[in-house]
This record gives structure tokens, sequence and C-alpha cells, in this order.
């Protein structure tokens, strides 16, 4: 009981939020680093989907990539990005793991959406003259939007948890506030850390959620 | 440490035969932890999935929050779940264990309780006409018929488990995870590469093992890949 008020000293000590380590320097960080690998690795991993899934080809490379995934720690690509020829350019090793890591999720859900589409729907497509970048972009993209929104909802939270364990690796984001904690043997800065990571993680699911929820009928998919 | 001056090791290479031939205790001693906790995680998140995704399967009631406390257990971030469990377990191989086992338990109850939803009605219903109460239809008719799926999880639950026990050596109890860590910190190249290698072999090598296992029980069905969730 003692680490919880001691928890909630450290989160409610002005101190803690400014500064140059201050959590709000740290969020900043953390969301810029989310968003803008969000974007890269949509507009990496997105048309090649699409365009797969359109043709229907490279299902075994979109459907197993994830599967690859899992398999390969982050924090062991990270360290050997932090080591490789590209460790000093600043922030660019958790860039890369970050885009990395958040590619799978968003092919294969793509991909798996585009094949999902009702055959019939597109032969009619065709039937009415629309030609393929036609059918892809007005009559497949919508049916597959549903799973390639529940892919963007996976990917980022998974930036946001690559994103901490970057901190191991000496990354910038919240995570730093744990490694710090950590450094310290100050377990109420640790924990401090942790519940605004997992508070993060938590709201930019629920983000997502909200979004789908609000989007139009035609949109709402299942999520899983 | 004492390398004589021309050797991989002292030109700290990333392929190096003599630092498996050197250092082959550490490697093997944290290979065996990184091997004990997956193992210890993902056998005590099957002992707890299983009765879960039974309860949420006959309790109506209780599909939505097992469910729904899952999901917001495994959204947490891997470090930060280890952080919160700092002041209950301190710095120890439990604190590891119970993180990954609270990983587990989501894949494992998401995947069981599909195989037991994917049970046909009629299956169940001949179950009841030949005279199985309900637990014998449970053991004998629904976890058989489960047990695809079941597996397609464990698989998955298994090899996010062997990645995410690395992020263990925040707390000195990661396996392979503790030598890349030291490796980091000291620019040790072929320590890190082998160690991260290592850790994908050990997730190839019991995705077979599982997949062997899964071929074996199950031997009236081809095993059915589901897209990643």
């Amino acid at each position: 009981m003692n680490t919880l008020a001691q928890t909630w000293d450290w989160l409610t000590s002005s101190a803690n939020w400014s500064g140059q380590d201050g959590v709000w320097r740290r969020l900043g960080q953390h969301l810029y680093l989310t968003s803008v690998c969000l974007v890269i690795s949509c507009a990496i991993a997105l048309p090649v989907a699409l365009v797969l899934g359109h043709l229907g080809k490279g299902g075994a490379l979109a459907v197993n990539i994830s599967n690859v995934g899992r398999a390969v720690p982050t924090f062991a690509v990270l360290v050997l990005l932090l080591l490789s020829p590209i460790g000093t350019w600043g922030d660019w090793p958790t860039v890369v793991a970050l885009v990395l890591f958040a590619v799978p999720p968003l092919l294969t859900n793509a991909y798996v959406g585009m094949r999902g589409v009702d055959r019939d729907v597109v032969r009619a497509a065709r039937g009415m003259g629309m030609t393929g970048s036609q059918t892809l972009l007005r009559v497949e993209l919508p049916l597959a939007t549903p799973l390639v929104l529940t892919g963007v909802r996976i990917a980022a939270v998974q930036l946001v948890a690559t994103a901490t364990v970057a901190a191991l690796a000496g990354g910038g984001g919240l995570g730093r506030i744990i490694t710090a904690g950590f450094n310290l043997a100050s377990t109420p800065q640790v924990v401090a850390g942790a519940v605004l990571v997992a508070a993060l993680a938590l709201m930019v699911e629920g983000v997502f959620v909200a979004v789908e929820r609000s989007a139009p009928v035609w949109a709402r998919g299942q999520a899983s | 440490m004492t390398a004589t001056p021309d050797d991989c090791l002292a030109r700290n290479e990333w392929i190096c035969g003599d630092y498996l031939s050197t250092r082959r205790e550490i490697l093997w001693d944290a290979t065996l932890q990184h091997l004990q906790l997956t193992f210890v995680s993902v056998a005590l998140g099957l002992l707890l999935a299983v009765p879960l995704a039974v309860a949420a399967r006959r309790l109506r009631w209780a599909a939505a929050p097992v469910l729904g406390v899952t999901t917001i257990l495994y959204t947490i971030p891997s470090l930060a779940m280890f952080s919160l469990l700092l002041p209950v377990y301190g710095l120890s191989a439990s604190l590891v264990v119970t993180g990954l086992v609270l990983y587990s338990l989501t894949l494992l109850v998401r995947n069981i309780l599909a195989g037991l939803r994917s049970v046909p009605a009629e299956a169940r219903q001949a179950a009841r006409g030949m005279g199985y109460g309900p637990t014998r239809q449970l053991l004998a008719v629904e976890l058989p018929l489960a047990l695809p799926a079941a597996m397609a999880g464990l698989r998955i639950a298994t090899v996010s488990a062997v990645s995410l026990v690395t992020i263990g050596a925040i707390v000195g109890f990661g396996g392979l995870g503790n030598l890349i860590y030291s490796g980091m910190s000291t620019y040790f190249k072929a320590q890190v590469l082998t160690a991260s290698v290592l850790c994908v072999v050990i997730a190839v090598a019991a995705d077979l093992v599982l997949l062997g296992i899964q071929r074996v029980l199950t031997p009236w069905s081809r095993p059915t890949r589901r897209a990643a969730a």
C-alpha cells in the first residue's frame, strides 16, 4: 500500500511533469514517434496489401509475415539496429524497429480484408465495365475497410508498446521514465511510468474502437 | 575477457566462432532460463485459460467480462506490465512469469473459446442423446473438437512468450534477453546477434514441436490456420 501512495505522490508532483525528463516531454516524444511511424507503416504496408489483395497474389507472404513478426523479439531488433551502422543516426534505429513491427498486422489484415470481399460483388463491378483500379478503389477498398481499420488499430497499439521497449535501448518516450526508475531503484517511479504507458495504450485502443463505432454502417467491422 | 589481439572477439565482429566456444556455458544457462520461463508461463496460462474459457462458454454472463479483462491485459505494453508487477514480486523470476501468464491467458482464452463455440450443435445433441452428462460431454466431445483452435492459440502464445521473455532483462530474468541487454551496454556484437538468433530458433522450434503434437492429437483434422488477431 505504501508503494501505491508513493506512486500517487510521484504522479501528482508537478516537478515530475515538467522539464527535460518530465512526463509532458516524454509523452510528446512517445506520441510523435508513434504517429510518425504509424503514417510511415501505413504508407508502406497498405498499398502493397491492397494491390496484392486485388490481384490475389502473395497471400502466403501477407498472412505469414505476422507469425514471423511475433517470433522476432522487439528488444533484439532494437539492440541489433543500435549496434549496426545506423545506430549513430539519432532516432532512426527506433523508427526502423517501430515500422518493422507495425507493418505485419497492417499487411495481414488489409490483405485478408481484400480477399474477404464477396467475389460476386467484384464480378458485378467488372460486368458494369469498371476497370481494375476502379474496382479496387470503389468496390473492394470500401468493403475491406473494417479489417483495414482493425489492422491500423493493432498496429497503433503495437507501436505504443514498441516505443516503450525502445527506452531500454536508449530511445525516448514514456518508457524512459520506467528505465530511469529502475536505474534509481525507485519503485514508485517505475510504477508511475508503467501506469502512464498502460493508460496511453488503453487510450489509443479506446480511440480506435470509438472511431470504428462511429463509422458508417458499411465500415463497421468485427473487432478481432 | 583477455582475448588475443587478432581474433574475432577482439575485432568485435557480428559472427564469431570463438564467442560460441568460449561462452558456451553462459549461452547454455541463458537458453535454459529462457526455456524454463517460457514453459512455466505458458503451462500456467493454459491451466488458467481452460476453466476460464469453459466458464465463459457455459455461463452466458461470464463471457463478456472474461474477454474484456483479458483484452485489456493484452493491450498493456510488456515493459509496463512487468513494471506494474514490481511492487508485488520485486526483482524476481515470478514477476516475469506472472506477466507472461497474463499475456498467454488472452491468446489462449480467446482461441479455446472460439474452438468451443465452433463445436457443431449436432455433435452436442448427439452426445446428450447418447446419455452423456455435462462433464462427460465437455471432456469427451467438446474439448477434443475445440483442440485444433486451442492448439493454434497455444502456438501463438508460446511464440509470443519466447519473444517477450527478453523484456524480462529489465529485472535480470530475461533468459537470452539478459545477454542482449549486457551486450548492448558493452557494444558486444557477437553476443547480441547470437542471443537474438537463438531466440528466433527457440520460437521456431517450439512452434514446430507444438505443430507435431497437434498432428498427433488430432488425426481426424487438418490444422486450420487462422489470420493473426
